[in-house]
């Protein structure tokens, strides 16, 4: 990308801001998004994020849903952790994904539509920039 | 088929104790009994952090947030939220009896004890992508500091704020800038400290690899304001991970004009450069992380002269923390009104802590100053592993003190956790239990400061030397009472004539426990005994012979080997041999082998 100017900043952060609102990432509307902070790693998240990919793949889910990482959500005493957000069911954070869970996350949330027990994470702070 | 509802029981160990798991199992049986077992799924959670409510229900999509629920009112969540699609208001959670119902969760954090600035994008954007960070209100910060704002009205701002810096002093950000910008020389430096020492700290290392442009953008407005080029980002050589990011961060901002010549058209100019570290503890000290930053040997030096006059090849410098910096970009977005709301009367803001240690959910947490420490550590933390008995709190690593009980209900604030004998540092929080011994942990960071320290001055060469061969001696049972009286006067002289913190806070760890834990210390000294188990030299084993039935698996596990006896005799350990591993005490069924 090409050096911008203050006027083409301002567009993109528009267009962005538009983007992440509609939950919409390259026409995929399905979301997985796992936590590959240092502590993420350790636990295991690489070969989460692998188990998934190959899981989507599976269930012939791949053109449906982009995999995206992201930082250290804090709660690193259950790590990895991945969140999923996905139309007509609410957004979920994981805890505790490890790449032999990887399959019934797909399973269940995505073909099944339920969410899967005992995995259930509450973000630890309300997002102070939607406000 | 998509399900009407899920219904999300707390599954934390306070809820489960408030029979969240009755709660769990009348719901599926409410739905399975009014024939509505396809349109809900009922889910165990992890802690929702607000367990004096508890039992918490929350109820999705809606975000019903039911507070001090009963098991005999499953049937009427049922019955009316997922039959007839009505919140059961009497459950909804009130802050108080007039103020309305129906709060949802998104839209105030009524119920959540953490507020984060600083990790505000950690673990929602992608850091490896510019564009997230833009999307959500990124560089608009810089935007003002470049074309809306003087660097007057910005020091103003900050000043509104009450930002302070939080690699542990706490000096008035807006004040350090502006010393630095009256500065006549032309040449000046913005330099980022990333070097976190700090043994179980781990705050900057996640801001980093979270959000890295927080940081970069920070630093670009700070250069602003100076009137500087060139930014330096000083991290240690042991974050990988923060390292790769943050160079894939000021590669996207230069591509797109926001680090470089002439960012986005203004004019000015201003790019970053990542410095590594070799990890040495003393780096974190600024004079020494700048004479680091040059190339020369990591020693701190004598100030004044204030960094901000001579810092960095003695040209006028701003040193700021990581966190700090990532405050600033917030500052700038929001303003410093929004900001100063957060916080106390003379700690603004929040401040991210590393929990770890004997607590059920360790991790980062990011709270208003002003939390508690009890609310941090059994409300977020979930409490003590293993249900044991809370002994302590590390605050501030080696430089810290230990934090009792008592002093759990005190706000945590700059002043308050100094007026404690232990200081905010950059946020590392170790918690112990009863299991812990107060003399091992003193001993712990003793040797970590007898390793750390340059050796550049004789208080901190000597004294911390000198104190650790004292404690050692305390460990083993053969220091005397008159040597905890040395401990205090070593520890004072080094507190007050090192030349830098790492001396100067050296002795706290000491100092703090040997306040609050005397007694321990006089059992190791007069009785040689410690209570944990932790102080090897001083524990025992010994084998009971009447209990002792002579299966022979404790000297089969002997290490050594120092256990001997015939077969189905007692056996007995030869003292002067052990090596006090445990295993025998560890592997016998009859409880025969005793510790002491």
């Amino acid at each position: 990308m090409a050096r911008m100017t203050l006027d083409e900043l301002r567009a993109l952060r528009e267009s962005k801001r538009q983007d992440l609102a509609r939950r919409d990432v390259e026409g995929k509307n399905i979301q997985i998004i796992v936590g590959m902070g240092t502590c993420g790693i350790a636990a295991g998240a690489k070969q989460t994020f692998d188990a998934i990919a190959e899981s989507l793949q599976k269930h012939g889910l791949e053109d449906k849903v982009v995999i995206r990482q992201t930082g250290c959500m804090g709660l690193c005493y259950v790590e990895p952790t991945v969140e999923v957000v996905a139309p007509d069911m609410p957004t979920v954070i994981y805890g505790k994904m490890t790449h032999d869970m990887a399959e019934s996350l797909v399973v269940k949330h995505l073909v099944e539509h339920s969410l899967l027990d005992n995995h259930i994470l509450d973000r630890p702070a309300a997002d102070i920039v939607k406000k | 088929m998509a399900k009407k509802n899920f219904i999300l029981v707390c599954g934390g160990t306070g809820c489960e104790s408030t029979r969240a798991d009755e709660i769990y199992r009348t719901l599926i049986k409410e739905a399975e009994l009014q024939g509505v077992k396809d349109d809900v799924q009922v889910v165990k959670t992890g802690c929702f952090g607000f367990c004096e409510k508890g039992p918490i229900v929350k109820v999705l999509p809606q975000e019903s947030f039911y507070v001090e629920v009963k098991p005999q009112d499953s049937a009427e969540i049922i019955s009316e939220q997922v039959i007839k699609g009505r919140e059961v208001v009497r459950l909804l959670y009130r802050k108080d009896e007039k103020a309305a119902s129906n709060i949802k969760l998104e839209d105030i954090q009524f119920y959540q004890k953490q507020f984060r600035i600083v990790l505000r994008n950690c673990g929602i954007i992608n850091p490896e992508n510019i564009e997230e960070y833009i999307a959500r209100e990124g560089y608009t910060g810089l935007e003002k500091a470049l074309f809306k704002m003087k660097p007057d009205d910005v020091i103003e701002e900050l000043k509104k704020s009450g930002l302070r810096g939080r690699g542990g002093a706490g000096f008035p950000t807006w004040m350090k800038w502006d010393l630095t910008r009256k500065q006549p020389d032309p040449v000046k430096y913005v330099v980022c400290n990333a070097d976190e020492g700090d043994p179980g700290a781990y705050m900057n290392r996640s801001t980093i690899e979270g959000d890295p442009h927080s940081v970069i953008e920070a630093m670009a407005i700070c250069g602003k304001i100076i009137d500087a080029r060139q930014g330096y980002v000083y991290i240690r050589a042991e974050y990988p991970l923060a390292i790769d990011r943050l160079k894939i961060a000021i590669d996207q901002a230069r591509d797109m004009g926001l680090l470089g010549k002439d960012i986005l058209g203004s004019g000015y100019d201003f790019d970053i450069e990542i410095r590594l570290g070799a990890g040495a503890f003393v780096c974190g000290e600024e004079t020494a992380l700048l004479q680091s930053l040059e190339g020369k040997r990591g020693m701190p030096v004598p100030k004044p002269p204030f960094p901000a006059i001579q810092g960095l090849w003695k040209k006028p410098t701003v040193i700021n923390n990581v966190e700090t910096f990532a405050n600033v970009s917030a500052i700038m977005a929001k303003g410093a009104e929004w900001f100063a709301k957060v916080g106390t009367e003379k700690s603004k803001g929040t401040k991210t802590f590393a929990l770890t240690g004997k607590i059920n959910n360790s991790g980062l947490v990011e709270v208003p100053m002003g939390t508690t420490l009890r609310e941090i550590i059994f409300d977020i933390g979930g409490g003590i592993k293993n249900g044991k008995k809370f002994k302590g709190v590390q605050t501030g690593g080696p430089s810290g003190g230990i934090i009792t009980e008592r002093s759990l209900d005190e706000p945590i604030t700059y002043e308050s956790l100094a007026a404690l004998g232990s200081m905010m540092g950059s946020g590392g929080m170790i918690v112990m239990d009863e299991d812990d011994c107060v003399v091992d942990i003193a001993k712990f960071y003793m040797a970590f400061c007898v390793d750390e320290s340059c050796g550049k001055c004789a208080p901190c060469r000597i004294g911390t030397k000198q104190m650790y061969d004292i404690l050692n001696k305390i460990s083993k049972g053969t220091a005397l009472e008159e040597d905890l009286d040395k401990l205090e006067k070593i520890g004072k002289a080094m507190t007050k004539a090192s030349l830098c913190l790492l001396g100067g806070s050296a002795a706290n760890p000491t100092l703090s426990t040997l306040k609050h834990f005397r007694e321990e210390y006089l059992e190791h000294i007069r009785d040689h005994k410690c209570k944990s188990g932790k102080c090897k030299e001083l524990v025992v084993y010994e084998i009971e012979p009447a209990k002792c039935i002579g299966c022979g698996l404790c000297a089969r596990r002997c290490p050594v080997p120092c256990i001997v006896g015939e077969k189905k005799q007692p056996h007995v350990i030869d003292k002067a041999k052990c090596i006090k591993c445990g295993e025998c005490f560890k592997v016998c069924k009859f409880g025969a082998v005793i510790k002491r």
